[in-house]
């Protein structure tokens, strides 16, 4: 389902991917897991045409995102990291919104719409303006507006962040759901590793912008001969910490989380 | 088609829904056409230019529009990061869609806002001479709104983050405001301050709506409208440019 060959990112002079390869099979849940600064959220990017490689080649379903941009994004739905709700609008209008964007078809929208937000529990709810959602409720309603357009693969880009156990706990008992009713293929990124260990049928670990292990879980701690999926990542990326200085984003980023706690 | 009338619609809808906002963005025109219109009225009536409420509220309504529209623009800084847009911009449309669509709900949300100020003016004694202008006038804000939001537009697709903000404010957008003839007849100025305003957009904006509203012009009417329509035209295709360019 998504292929990638020696794929390369260089801003200006920094080597964020250097050369990773990697495949993801139809149906499957992939986990790609890395320290801060890994290269994550640019692979990402590049796979989902936000970002155009420097080189290498990508393949998502058979198409190259740099020349079937709009193919390919419909063949996507995608969960970023930071928000990407209206909140001034209500759930329900989120969805058509989407809906209208993607072109899902008139006369199966209200079924569609109907059906994920109930399996995301967020029926009850739809005519309620998002700013009145807590994070857990607009994390689901992230993921189902992602599947609307019945998407062959769903992105997740650390989807769990800053949510209690509870949710988190729910939130991968509703993807495995979907995974296994709808065989969308599952590309995730996260830094819970006991979280990765539970959903992933397969793994690759990236550090310093190359691919350093794959393989499934039990692979994974055979390998390094550890008994958590926590401490074979340790081993393979090393106990130093990542430090990055904080960019204009993280800035916006505090100013945000601050915004919404006032709410 | 679509696409546009839905994110057009999404924007009414976020305007209508924060009424707060909408009330508190008023403050300002109000505040310069009481305080400017009311204390500055004798000595403009003294130096023999008449009424000064009528020379004042068009600019007033000029003014409100240029904010209005500007901020709506500028708003994209934050919405791509941590707002809708971002679900936008990955959607299966293409970029111009989506620049028209959100350009268009700003401006009309603009152009509300400068409504909702001129009937406030109506109220504060400013009285049309040429009832059967306002179709025209409509016009002139119209094209402001519409100029303006692609402005801000544009500027947001560049700025990465809000720490240019303030110098766009004091450095484009104010002196765009006071130098427009707004405040001024700009008639026997200084030749810097004459350049300075043949050069603003909203000079242009502010004289078609005095001319049409109460028939006093210094560029014309032909003038104003051909060189509004040459700068939203130029105005929207720079913000169209950017807005495709924008790397999330």
């Amino acid at each position: 389902m998504i292929r990638v060959q020696n794929l390369v990112k260089n801003f200006g002079e920094i080597q964020a991917v250097r050369g990773i390869s990697f495949e993801v099979q139809r149906g499957e849940i992939f986990a790609f897991l890395g320290p801060n600064g890994a290269g994550k959220t640019t692979t990402i990017k590049m796979l989902t045409t936000l970002l155009r490689p420097t080189s290498g080649v990508i393949e998502l379903d058979g198409l190259d995102p740099t020349v079937h941009q709009h193919q390919v994004r419909s063949r996507f739905g995608i969960v970023f990291q930071d928000p990407s709700l209206d909140s001034e609008l209500t759930a329900y209008e989120n969805m058509e919104l989407h809906a209208t964007l993607y072109k899902v078809p008139r006369g199966m929208r209200a079924a569609r719409i109907e059906k994920l937000l109930t399996l995301f529990e967020l029926w009850e709810r739809r005519n309620d303006l998002v700013k009145q959602f807590s994070g857990g409720m607009r994390r689901r309603l992230e993921i189902a507006r992602g599947l609307l357009h019945t998407p062959k693969i769903l992105f997740l880009d650390e989807p769990t962040l800053g949510l209690d156990p509870q949710t988190r706990n729910q939130l991968w008992s509703h993807i495995q759901k979907l995974n296994e009713a709808e065989g969308v293929t599952v590309f995730l990124t996260t830094h819970y590793m006991e979280e990765a260990e539970r959903v992933a049928h397969r793994i690759a670990i990236i550090d310093h912008g190359r691919i350093i292990a794959q393989g499934s879980p039990a692979e994974l701690k055979q390998q390094t001969e550890a008994e958590t999926l926590e401490q074979a990542f340790l081993k393979l990326t090393g106990f130093s910490i990542r430090e990055e200085s904080a960019s204009s984003l993280d800035q916006m980023r505090a100013f945000a989380q601050m915004w919404q706690r006032r709410r | 088609m679509d696409v546009i009338y839905v994110l057009w619609l999404r924007q009414l809808k976020r305007y209508w829904r924060s009424r707060g906002r909408v009330i508190g963005s008023l403050g300002q025109p109000l505040l310069f056409l009481l305080a400017l219109g009311f204390g500055f009225g004798p000595v403009f009536r003294k130096a023999g230019q008449g009424d000064y409420i009528q020379f004042l509220a068009p600019g007033v309504i000029g003014m409100t529009i240029l904010f209005a529209a500007v901020f709506s623009g500028i708003e994209l800084i934050w919405d791509r990061q941590f707002g809708f847009m971002k679900e936008v911009l990955v959607a299966p449309v293409p970029r111009l869609t989506i620049m028209f669509g959100r350009t268009l709900g700003g401006a009309t949300t603009a152009l509300i806002q400068g409504f909702i100020v001129f009937v406030i003016c109506l109220l504060a004694g400013f009285r049309l001479t040429h009832v059967e202008q306002v179709p025209l006038a409509v016009l002139f804000m119209s094209l402001i709104a519409l100029m303006f939001t692609a402005l801000g537009t544009a500027i947001a697709s560049v700025m990465s983050d809000f720490q240019g903000f303030q110098l766009v404010i004091n450095f484009l957008v104010m002196p765009m405001f006071f130098l427009s003839g707004a405040l001024f007849p700009l008639m026997n100025l200084p030749k810097l301050l004459e350049i300075l305003a043949t050069i603003d957009p909203l000079s242009y904006g502010v004289d078609g709506i005095r001319a049409a509203f109460v028939g006093v012009a210094h560029f014309g009417i032909q003038v104003d409208l051909a060189m509004l329509f040459v700068l939203s035209a130029l105005l929207l295709g720079m913000g169209s440019y950017l807005f495709s360019r924008i790397e999330l």
